[in-house]
């Protein structure tokens, strides 16, 4: 076995945490903040290690979420097959608008992303199966494999956990694999990375499809949390959130994203009472990342730890 | 009755004018969208929610100070277009070295801001804004019937676009800001003025998403929820036109309302798709867009 290393110790303490936190803190909202943290890290994927501002994640969401909860409710499949079913949906999604999208680069990239999203909405609001403004309600959670069941709390709090630390671990051996390095490369001057003879949109094309099928597991699982798949999650409201979390966490870092959810679901619960005043403050809070704090949370504290000698 | 293609003409020519009014609000946007992005490289996710500002500060002026339509076309835009233009002094102005998308995450969360505000004080159902007197009734041209207010409507869209076009194309100040839009450092180094030209350029560009706002009101109902929904469809309008000619970005709005008409008329249910597979189909055909000059 390999020497255990300050991250590695930290990363072991992060989830002992995360074990007994449900015993102090409603798992609820724990279970939201994993769902948001895996869908805000799927982006970062894009976003921190690409370079490609997507503003319509929200579809990959939002359309797995709809089909686990039409598979789980409808079809009656066990969790593990909805889940799958709704990554299928995502990756296959991904892959499509990924394909027309990477014609495009920076801002044009982020309209096309954001127009194609709000075209699934439209498709959302018609589609029958969607169930319109009422959504899928009541979703069985169902027996995971068939033997656990999932509609005790705690079972399903760490069932999101496990999926969240698995799909970090999946997140985390991409960006420091070889691929990862040529997606960076691709992220701080692509005409070298192709001057280098790299099919630069096979990359490019392979790391949206990778970020929508996570952000799509992020999507199924919520589905499966909340037993409910709405027009709110397709919505591009949705896409803004996620990259307000990511912002406000810290582009590009392996936990920032992860506290940016925690802190924005935290937001969103503690104001949802007084009607518009979340969206005024989420407003505010992204003016406020982008002129003083544009490394976020982790990047302002990365640092710090790192001065102080307690991560190498 | 007389028909086209068996639909009556009375709905297809029905369709066709309203697809022709929202096009006129696509190709204000969208020109408004180009004109800032050629000089200040951001795309200002706020015109909708400034467009929704110019509704609003109608409905306030007529409902506040009783200021009627006539003046509200005239004290709607320069308000916003004041709000802008400390906005970019403000705030965009510290952005321009960086990474263009700060622009838009920026501009984002103002447009946040601004909906969350209206909507907190507003609420969400529409506010009703009257047709002025002068501008009531319609004519009957034998094939359709058409609301005067309507026609105004597209009149005077065109003529606000052709006017833009005129001044940027044709005018000393707007020799200036083409330079400018091709190399700011070399137009400042030639004496002129370049961060003012943007702060005005800007506010030039919301003022005409706040006429289209008061222009909008008596159409749809002044509602804080009415720039969010139209600005991603004046995106997609935008990857269609390109943003390199501002005749184009004009053309494009047009061409795609008609488009959204007439599939209103002959398949309903893809009327607000077709804007956005027409996007598709561009970027897989002529990626750069149709008067795009770089891909």
């Amino acid at each position: 076995m390999t020497r255990l290393t300050p991250q590695s110790i930290l990363v072991l303490c992060l989830i002992a945490l995360a074990m007994i936190a449900p015993f102090g803190i409603y798992p609820i909202f724990l279970m939201k903040g994993l769902c948001f943290g895996l869908f805000a890290a799927a982006f970062n994927l894009l976003l921190g290690y690409v370079g490609l501002l997507s503003f319509g994640h929200a579809m990959f969401f939002g359309f797995s979420a709809y089909v686990t909860a039409h598979a789980a409710k409808e079809w009656g499949l066990t969790p593990e097959l909805a889940i799958l079913a709704g990554v299928a949906t995502a990756a296959l999604l991904g892959a499509a608008s990924g394909w027309l999208a990477i014609r495009r680069s920076g801002i044009y990239f982020a309209m096309v992303t954001l127009a194609f999203a709000q075209m699934m909405y439209f498709v959302a609001v018609q589609a029958p199966f969607t169930h319109g403004e009422d959504g899928i309600q009541g979703v069985p959670r169902g027996h995971l494999f068939g033997l656990i069941d999932l509609s005790d709390t705690i079972s399903m709090y760490y069932f999101v956990l496990a999926v969240f630390v698995g799909a970090l671990l999946i997140i985390h051996r991409v960006v420091t694999s070889p691929f990862g390095q040529v997606l960076k490369a691709i992220r701080d001057n692509e005409p070298r990375a192709i001057s280098l003879g790299y099919q630069v949109d096979r990359y490019k094309l392979l790391a949206f499809t990778l970020s929508a099928a996570l952000a799509g597991l992020a999507g199924s699982v919520k589905a499966l949390v909340f037993q409910l798949a709405s027009l709110a999650d397709v919505h591009w409201h949705a896409s803004g959130e996620v990259v307000l979390m990511t912002l406000l966490g810290g582009v590009g870092t392996v936990f920032g994203p992860t506290v940016g959810a925690f802190l924005v679901s935290a937001i969103q619960n503690y104001f949802s009472e007084v009607g518009s005043w979340v969206t005024i403050i989420q407003g505010v809070i992204f003016v406020v990342c982008v002129l003083l704090f544009r490394s976020g949370m982790i990047g302002v504290l990365a640092p710090w730890l790192k001065r102080r000698g307690i991560t190498g | 009755m007389m028909t086209v293609f068996g639909i009556p003409a009375q709905a297809l020519f029905g369709q066709l004018l309203l697809g022709l009014i929202n096009g006129a609000f696509y190709a204000m946007l969208s020109l408004g969208l180009a004109l800032i992005f050629g000089l200040l490289n951001i795309i200002n996710f706020s015109h909708g929610a400034l467009y929704m500002m110019g509704a609003f500060v109608a409905w306030l002026a007529l409902n506040l100070l009783g200021l009627g339509y006539w003046s509200a076309l005239v004290i709607a835009p320069l308000v916003v277009a004041l709000f802008g233009m400390v906005i970019e002094r403000t705030m965009l102005s510290r952005l321009y070295k960086l990474d263009h998308l700060y622009g838009l995450l920026l501009t984002f969360g103002l447009a946040l801001v601004i909906e969350g505000v209206f909507r907190q004080f507003y609420g969400i159902s529409g506010m009703p804004y009257a047709v002025p007197t002068e501008l009531q009734g319609g004519w009957n041209l034998g094939f359709m019937y058409l609301p005067i207010y309507r026609g105004w409507v597209v009149a005077a869209s065109l003529v606000l676009c052709l006017g833009s076009w005129l001044l940027i194309e044709k005018t000393k100040l707007g020799a200036y800001l083409r330079a400018a839009t091709e190399n700011a450092t070399l137009v400042q180094a030639f004496g002129i003025n370049v961060p003012l030209m943007i702060t005005l350029t800007y506010g030039f560009g919301v003022a005409l998403a706040a006429i289209a706002g008061v222009l909008a009101a008596p159409i749809y109902s002044v509602n804080p929820l009415m720039g969010s929904n139209l600005i991603i469809v004046v995106f997609a309008v935008v990857v269609i036109g390109g943003m390199g000619s501002i005749l184009g970005a004009v053309v494009t709005g047009f061409l795609l309302g008609l488009v959204e008409g007439l599939t209103k008329v002959f398949y309903p249910e893809a009327a607000s798709t077709v804007i956005f597979v027409v996007m598709a189909i561009i970027l897989l055909i002529k990626p750069a867009g149709l008067f795009g000059k770089r891909s």
